[in-house]
């Protein structure tokens, strides 16, 4: 659509602009402001420099949450996105099949975090949850209470459960925006299976699959509430992603200068993300 | 051969996907609900899978006690005041990014959007020293500002989203019939982007009901959120599951009871308003 240039628009944008100013800029400031800064108490505070974020960027500790993250963020990908695919692709596609899947299939999407991860704590539990003690009784050793592994398997597990339906949904939304004639065509041509996904289905899905991963690798990247509920960060550090280090570190150590410089590094990192996602979105603006 | 081959997937076991798929989604959310009706006896005792003796008495004690059903008014009240601030600062703003370009219009549009993306733990302590500073800690309306931060963007994508398919020429048309803006914006246009403003209400809504980290901080009793109280459950005498799973099954309740409303929206919604 042609727009007009018209720098009075700014005054409809000014109540939005306050908002956010009030709710990130500030405290983004603060943040800043912490980072540079050491104190012992009493509201003093000194110069640091950079000294804090040297101190983050050679500390093994955060390098170990962030090593943790980006592979969590990995396995959640490689897992969710072909899953999605593959459901999406088996979705009815009309009839009363159709809202059905869609309302079930949303539900995981609409549960408070701290809930999702109740819902699993107890799923998990060997002595009054369904999995862990079908578990045992099959014979399994499975504690995630105990076991880093058995803890990360059960973390991920429960992110698929609660996520993969975005993807689902994402996926399907570009699927039923195929014209009929496509399929007819492909018919016509005598098209494998195969090639009418890799052909005509898989393009017309690149969009909302763009879309798909980058909202998984962010939401996956700033993930808190689901793993903090149900391991708490352990056994040991085993699930310490870079939101529970950087709440225990501001919040629990109240070492405001360190969770200060590194809240800039993470947030340089999701930046760099939000411009990638910005320039997937609005060039695929421009083509439709 | 070609006349074999299925290109739809109305093969036979399609179906049976889409049925795995729900039944693992829904086993949890089972358990949970099957839990809530359940003694604490019976939960920690024996193992059932439906509930043996019946009772209500964990969702009583909920019902009864204010310490339990203040969390969720607190909840509902601070999630409502957010969803009216985003979406009506939201309005405008979409609007102008929709029909306008102005001095830094598409540096604005991508700064929401990283506020969308920031990871809250980042804000956890800033906000808490921002709002104490004001002595806004432990009201309804600093989780409602606070939340604004990711859902003020959400809307304003979602909005836009929504307006650019309004025909510019409605506009115009309006304008020539002699209506002032305002009057044209609520009488005409709002009624023409009424299932966006739906949408876009409903989002807010849900990720203000879904996020702890930001309402608990900035939270200690009298706005406590129900998630946050659900917490609580760990007493002298150990766990009362029973009562924590009947609080979370009534936090599930609120998105079960909408999500019929939006389901054809729900992707474009996730994905701000661009599918």
């Amino acid at each position: 659509m042609e727009k007009t240039w018209n720098n009075k628009a700014w005054f409809l944008v000014l109540p939005v602009l306050l908002l956010v100013a009030f709710s990130a800029v500030i405290p983004l400031m603060t943040v800043v402001n912490y980072s540079v800064q050491d104190t012992f108490g009493n509201n003093e505070f000194f110069w640091a420099g950079t000294d804090w974020f040297t101190e983050i960027l050679k500390s093994a500790r955060f390098w170990e949450a962030l090593q943790r993250n980006l592979l969590f963020s990995f396995i959640i990908l490689a897992l969710e996105i072909p899953l999605g695919i593959f459901i999406a692709l088996n979705m009815p596609k009309k009839g009363i099949g159709v809202p059905i899947c869609l309302v079930l299939m949303a539900l995981p999407l609409l549960i408070p975090w701290n809930v999702v991860g109740t819902i699993w704590q107890v799923f998990g539990r060997v002595d009054i949850g369904l999995l862990g003690h079908t578990l045992e009784a099959l014979g399994v050793d499975y504690n995630y209470v105990r076991d880093p592994i058995d803890a990360w398997i059960t973390v991920i597990v429960m992110d698929v459960w609660h996520w993969t339906s975005l993807v689902v949904l994402l996926c399907y939304a570009g699927l039923v925006s195929i014209p009929d004639a496509y399929y007819q065509a492909a018919k016509i041509d005598g098209a494998s299976r195969w090639s009418v996904f890799r052909y005509i289905q898989l393009p017309k899905m690149k969009r909302v699959l763009l879309i798909a991963v980058l909202l998984r690798f962010m939401d996956s990247f700033m993930i808190y509430t689901e793993p903090f509920v149900v391991t708490g960060g352990g056994p040991g550090n085993s699930t310490t992603f870079l939101s529970i280090d950087l709440v225990k570190t501001a919040v629990g150590q109240f070492d405001l200068g360190p969770a200060a410089a590194m809240s800039i590094v993470y947030f340089l990192i999701i930046l760099l993300l939000s411009w990638i996602f910005y320039t997937v979105m609005t060039s695929s603006d421009a083509d439709t | 051969m070609a006349s074999t081959i299925k290109y739809k997937p109305a093969g036979n076991l399609s179906w049976l996907v889409s049925t795995i798929y729900i039944v693992f989604l829904m086993l949890p959310i089972y358990w949970l609900i099957n839990m809530s009706f359940k003694e604490n006896s019976e939960i920690t005792g024996t193992f059932s899978l439906w509930p043996q003796n019946p009772t209500f008495r964990n969702y009583m004690v909920i019902f009864t006690d204010p310490s339990w059903y203040n969390g969720y008014i607190n909840s509902i009240i601070y999630v409502v005041l957010n969803t009216i601030i985003s979406v009506l600062a939201a309005l405008p703003a979409a609007y102008a990014f929709s029909r306008y370009r102005f001095l830094g219009d598409k540096h604005l549009f991508f700064w929401l959007l990283t506020n969308r993306m920031a990871p809250p733990a980042v804000f956890a302590l800033p906000f808490f020293q921002l709002y104490s500073a004001f002595g806004l800690i432990d009201t309804h309306i600093a989780v409602a500002l606070a939340h604004c931060l990711f859902n003020v963007p959400l809307a304003v994508w979602i909005l836009e989203g929504f307006m650019s398919g309004v025909p510019k020429e409605i506009d115009e048309t309006a304008y020539i019939d002699g209506y002032s803006f305002p009057r044209f914006f609520v009488k005409i246009f709002m009624p023409l982007v009424a299932s966006g403003i739906g949408v876009a209400a409903f989002f807010c809504f849900m990720f203000s009901w879904v996020e702890l980290l930001l309402a608990r901080t900035l939270t200690t009793t009298a706005a406590k959120p129900i998630s946050a109280i659900m917490t609580r459950t760990v007493s002298a005498s150990g766990m009362d599951w029973g009562v924590l799973a009947a609080a979370g099954v009534l936090t599930i309740v609120p998105g079960a009871l909408v999500i019929y409303f939006v389901r054809n929206y729900i992707a474009k919604g996730f994905a701000l308003g661009r599918v």
